[in-house]
């Protein structure tokens, strides 16, 4: 048995031992490379949404004391005498889609029964939270937008949009 | 016909497919087994009482048995399957009402489906009362619990494909839910849609994790799960287990168990 050499640097690793840490090593940062590779190939950098600014339309489609549903934006445009304003139909609980009930003044939820008023205040759960308020306000040719990305507080005198 | 079979089972051809060649020797039958590639995987010889139904009322094998249907009638359904938004629910419809035999091989996926989830749940309550998990097959267990997680997760992805009402407000719940996991939620939940919502991106990664990526998961650990069962001393039978494994697992349990 030939004795083990020491390495250049003086150290215990024979010659072996420094090949196979050298290695796995490679291997290793090669695999953290890949790693970090396939989660961002995962990631899409580019999103075909639809744009989160809804065009809502004219005010004078919306009554006064009135709660319209915007099903495929997932909004509601509520004209109330303070003004108007729009709120996420979306359940804060698990993403469902809320509807408006006339009849029981509230709004409801089809999927595990949340409850909200008119104002998005949360009346009964699952839902953790209220229904939020989105940004709205009126472009230069009179159409009401709302930026469903941006929530605006709720009931604050700038959450409005008055006409 | 008996006899022309015979003459062929000596052919040169026959023998190089087939080298264990026939007879009903003990040597030539377990031969039959370990020279298979898909059989080798099991016990070459298997307690006549363990094949019983009793034993295991076969539900590992019918699970299996679900799996095989899923994967023979879940490859014609592609054909005619688009995943893409403006398709999918109408190319579902055709195989409802159009494609011939498609309505049989859509409900045989679909019952199938039910069917083996129901399986999973039953084969895994019966070797959890029989007390088959414990030493020395607790990592089989383990493979077992993957396994039903994959099973699952088949299941869900599945779920989105037909693109209708049921469908996509069940994905919309059940990717919120992930999104409810501490810290890492919302990037599951963006991971998985491919996007903030339940659309063309989420339906074509459901597609592909349906019917590549989670079946494939699924064959790779079932053939873990029918190795380990030959690793871990065949099917569990308490009487036949070592004395020493036997008092280590508490016997009185097991006794009542069985």
């Amino acid at each position: 048995m030939a004795e083990e050499k020491k390495g250049p640097l003086g150290d215990d690793l024979s010659r072996r031992q420094f090949f196979t840490k050298l290695g796995l090593g490679s291997l290793s940062i090669a695999a953290i490379g890949t790693a970090a590779f396939s989660y961002q190939y995962l990631e899409p950098n580019v999103l075909y949404e639809p744009s989160p600014v809804v065009n809502a339309g004219k005010p004078d489609r919306y009554p006064l004391d009135s709660v319209t549903l915007d099903v495929n934006n997932g909004i509601y445009i509520i004209h109330s005498a303070e003004g108007f304003f729009s709120l996420s139909a979306v359940c804060t609980h698990l993403g469902c889609l809320t509807a408006w009930k006339q009849e029981l003044n509230m709004i409801a939820c089809p999927c595990h029964g949340s409850k909200f008023e008119q104002s998005g205040k949360k009346i009964e759960g699952p839902a953790p939270k209220p229904l939020p308020w989105k940004r709205i306000w009126i472009n230069d040719d009179g159409d009401l937008l709302v930026d469903r990305s941006t929530d605006v507080p709720a009931l604050a005198r700038d959450s409005f949009v008055r006409v | 016909m008996d006899q022309y079979f015979e003459e062929l089972q000596t052919t040169r051809v026959w023998r190089s497919v087939f080298r264990s060649g026939t007879g009903s020797s003990t040597l030539k039958r377990a031969l039959a087994i370990q020279q298979n590639v898909f059989l080798h995987l099991f016990s070459t010889k298997v307690r006549t009482r363990m094949l019983s139904f009793s034993a295991t009322w076969y539900l590992g094998t019918l699970t299996l048995g679900t799996f095989l249907i899923l994967v023979a009638t879940g490859i014609p359904l592609m054909l005619y399957y688009h995943p893409s938004v403006p398709q999918a629910y109408a190319d579902t419809k055709d195989l409802q009402f159009v494609v011939s035999s498609g309505l049989f091989l859509r409900n045989l996926h679909r019952w199938s489906a039910h069917a083996m989830v129901f399986l999973v749940f039953a084969h895994m309550f019966k070797v959890f009362y029989r007390g088959a998990y414990r030493t020395p097959r607790e990592f089989n267990w383990v493979i077992g619990v993957i396994l039903l997680l994959i099973t699952l997760l088949l299941s869900y992805t599945g779920y989105l494909l037909p693109w209708d009402q049921l469908a996509y407000w069940a994905i919309t719940v059940g990717s919120n839910i992930a999104s409810a996991v501490p810290v890492i939620g919302d990037k599951i939940h963006f991971l998985l849609l491919g996007g903030h919502a339940v659309n063309a991106n989420a339906l074509l990664r459901f597609y592909v994790l349906h019917c590549m990526i989670l079946p494939l998961t699924a064959m790779f650990f079932v053939a873990i799960h029918f190795w380990r069962i030959r690793k871990d001393g065949g099917l569990y039978n308490h009487d036949s287990e070592p004395a020493t494994v036997r008092a280590r697992n508490g016997s009185a349990v097991g006794k009542e168990a069985r």
